[in-house]
């Protein structure tokens, strides 16, 4: 910290003492302005009962913050303006609470401007860089060792400590490796397969064909999904193979991802975002459109699932479907690509 | 100093009016109907052709087989018109995404005789009667659940509904009746898709609309609900009053001291 010394010249931006912007007078460094509390006696007893007030209160407000969280009931609600009906006991300790430590807050930032040294200190910057002096030890350090250690003539000593060097991170390799099973097939595979039945979600009811009218929509999922969870409770499956079924006029229908995939005009596609994996049923039945409420991806179920607004980069996967013997819906066949989020190793 | 301490008392009035004006919107709820057996009798159906014919065959067709301006409402049943001309939908006040909910512009009466008029050019979902819209003994827990899976994505898991594509949006279910809500599950309205009587049974309705009419007597705890819409009003109120809060402390901090 430094005494600055004051030229005659003006601070850039500034002329004859004033700031060329605002015309104000610039106060210029050193020039210190006393506060009412440092000149008046009076001022400064005022300031510090200030403070202390503020201390004081926030004392009572954690000491009453107590007893309402005793007292106040909390299941009784008051009706406060803007905020409407809330917890009683609630907003009681909360408010009690948040004013005590806002308080000290406060009373210390009080404290600080009226009544503590406000004095001016100016410190000046410093060049980074080492002095020519420094640079020069150092590196006659690093040659010095190197000449002591001999490190350039025990060509065994080096070459032995390299390899030892180039192998010690190949632990970190294998233990990595073993965090966790690769991932295998399990990407690009859901548990849906030939004459698989299509279940109502959450109910878990097969379905015939005639219970979708045109414009319907049902959440689906595999039959043989129910099976897997009874024995592992897992839900991945659960999330991979989730589907939606809708229905339209078959001449409605542009295009599918593959020949007579539809049944008679009964469409099955997943239900899991190709963005970030969403699971998105927010299907518009007049304009056969699948929108995803976390960003927007809008697919067209009528045209292949094709994207036609958003983020996602890959058409909605379609699961072909037939009828089976008894009459109700089941799968063709497994999905022809993975469904979800791109992964690493799909290319 | 010469910052004004008037601006962030500004803040707090912009939105003291902001939330006053939002609450007051939500507290609008629409009026309900009771529903009522609809009687086909061939003078009714005589009647609803003539109303037809008078307010919705420019659009609808002649006949109800539909125009470029209106699509066909042959097999769309009674309980898509009791849905459309019960809540105001329909007659459309203009062209329009989407048609708004608004005070009917028929009778009961004259309701009814559209509807019969509209079951008899095509077989449809019927207007559900009053032993269909009993909730007493529907299951909540699967209520809760159908809702969920069922209606959540579009309608939001509060029922308060959401946006959908290009200007479209999921109206808002907290000042639905029962009979609106089967309704439209089964007549599918605008791009609504159909839930059947068959992929969701009657009693499954029953069990949502039960779930439903318990969301709407739902009070917040928490004080104002801010919509129900979650982070989207609740971060534009921190935004405003938290951060607003902050600043002011903060002129306050860096003020210097007289």
């Amino acid at each position: 910290m430094n005494e600055i010394q004051h030229g005659s010249s003006d601070p850039i931006g500034a002329v004859d003492g004033h700031d060329v912007v605002s015309g104000k007078p610039i106060v210029p460094l050193g020039h210190h302005e006393l506060r009412r509390a440092d000149i008046d006696p009076k001022a400064a007893i005022r300031a510090e009962r200030q403070v202390a007030t503020m201390f004081s209160l926030s004392s009572l407000m954690i000491v009453s913050s107590i007893v309402a969280f005793i007292k106040v009931p909390n299941d009784t609600l008051v009706i406060l303006p803007l905020f409407g009906p809330v917890n009683a006991n609630h907003i009681t300790v909360g408010s009690l609470l948040g004013l005590g430590i806002f308080l000290i807050g406060t009373g210390a930032i009080h404290w600080a401007k009226k009544l503590m040294p406000d004095v001016e200190v100016t410190e000046e910057r410093h060049a980074f860089a080492s002095s020519a002096e420094d640079k020069a030890a150092f590196g006659q350090a690093i040659r010095d060792g190197k000449a002591a250690s001999g490190v350039g003539e025990r060509k065994i000593i080096r070459r032995s400590l390299l390899g030892a060097l180039a192998l010690f991170p190949l632990p970190l390799v294998v233990f990595l490796r073993d965090l966790g099973p690769m991932p295998n097939k399990r990407l690009r595979e859901t548990i849906w397969d030939k004459d698989i039945q299509i279940l109502t979600d959450a109910t878990y009811r097969p379905i015939r064909p005639e219970d979708i009218p045109i414009g319907g929509l049902v959440n689906a999922l595999p039959a043989n999904l129910l099976k897997i969870e009874e024995e592992d409770g897992n839900l991945n499956e659960r999330g991979k193979a989730s589907i939606i079924l809708i229905r339209m006029a078959p001449a409605d229908i542009v295009s599918q991802q593959g020949e007579g995939w539809d049944y008679q005009g009964i469409l099955a596609y997943s239900k899991i975002c190709t963005h970030v994996g969403c699971p998105i049923s927010l299907y518009q039945q007049r304009t056969h459109h699948l929108l995803c409420p976390c960003h927007q991806s809008t697919f067209d179920l009528a045209d292949s699932g094709n994207v036609v607004f958003g983020p996602a980069a890959r058409r909605m996967p379609q699961l072909p479907i037939t009828v089976n013997a008894q009459g109700y819906l089941v799968a063709a066949s497994g999905f022809k690509e993975p469904i979800g989020p791109s992964f690493w190793e799909r290319g | 100093m010469a910052l004004s301490r008037r601006h962030p008392a500004a803040v707090f009035a912009v939105l003291a009016i902001a939330l006053g004006t939002t609450g007051a919107a939500y507290a609008a709820v629409s009026a309900s109907t009771a529903p009522k057996q609809v009687v086909k009798s061939a003078t009714q159906v005589e009647q609803g052709k003539s109303l037809f014919l008078e307010g919705c065959s420019s659009c609808h067709g002649l006949a109800a087989q539909g125009s470029s301006d209106g699509p066909s409402l042959i097999g769309v049943g009674s309980a898509a018109v009791d849905f459309q001309v019960g809540s105001g939908r329909m007659p459309l006040a203009g062209p329009a995404v989407q048609a708004v909910s608004k005070p009917s512009q028929y009778s009961e009466s004259e309701i009814a005789a559209l509807a019969a008029y509209v079951a008899s050019v095509g077989p449809g979902p019927a207007i559900p009667t009053q032993d269909m819209l009993k909730t007493d003994g529907a299951d909540l827990a699967l209520g809760g659940e159908l809702f969920r899976t069922n209606c959540s994505q579009c309608h939001s898991v509060s029922g308060k509904g959401g946006a959908l594509s290009e200007g479209r949006w999921a109206p808002n279910l907290m000042g639905a009746d029962g009979k609106e809500m089967y309704e439209a599950m089964v007549t599918g309205p605008q791009n609504m898709p159909i839930f059947s009587d068959k992929t969701i049974t009657v009693e499954e309705k029953q069990a949502i609309i039960r779930y439903l009419q318990e969301l709407q007597k739902q009070e917040s705890p928490g004080g104002a609900a801010l919509g129900r819409l979650g982070p989207v009003t609740e971060g534009l109120f921190l935004f405003i009053v938290g951060l607003g809060a902050l600043i002011v402390v903060a002129v306050w901090i860096g003020a210097k001291a007289k």
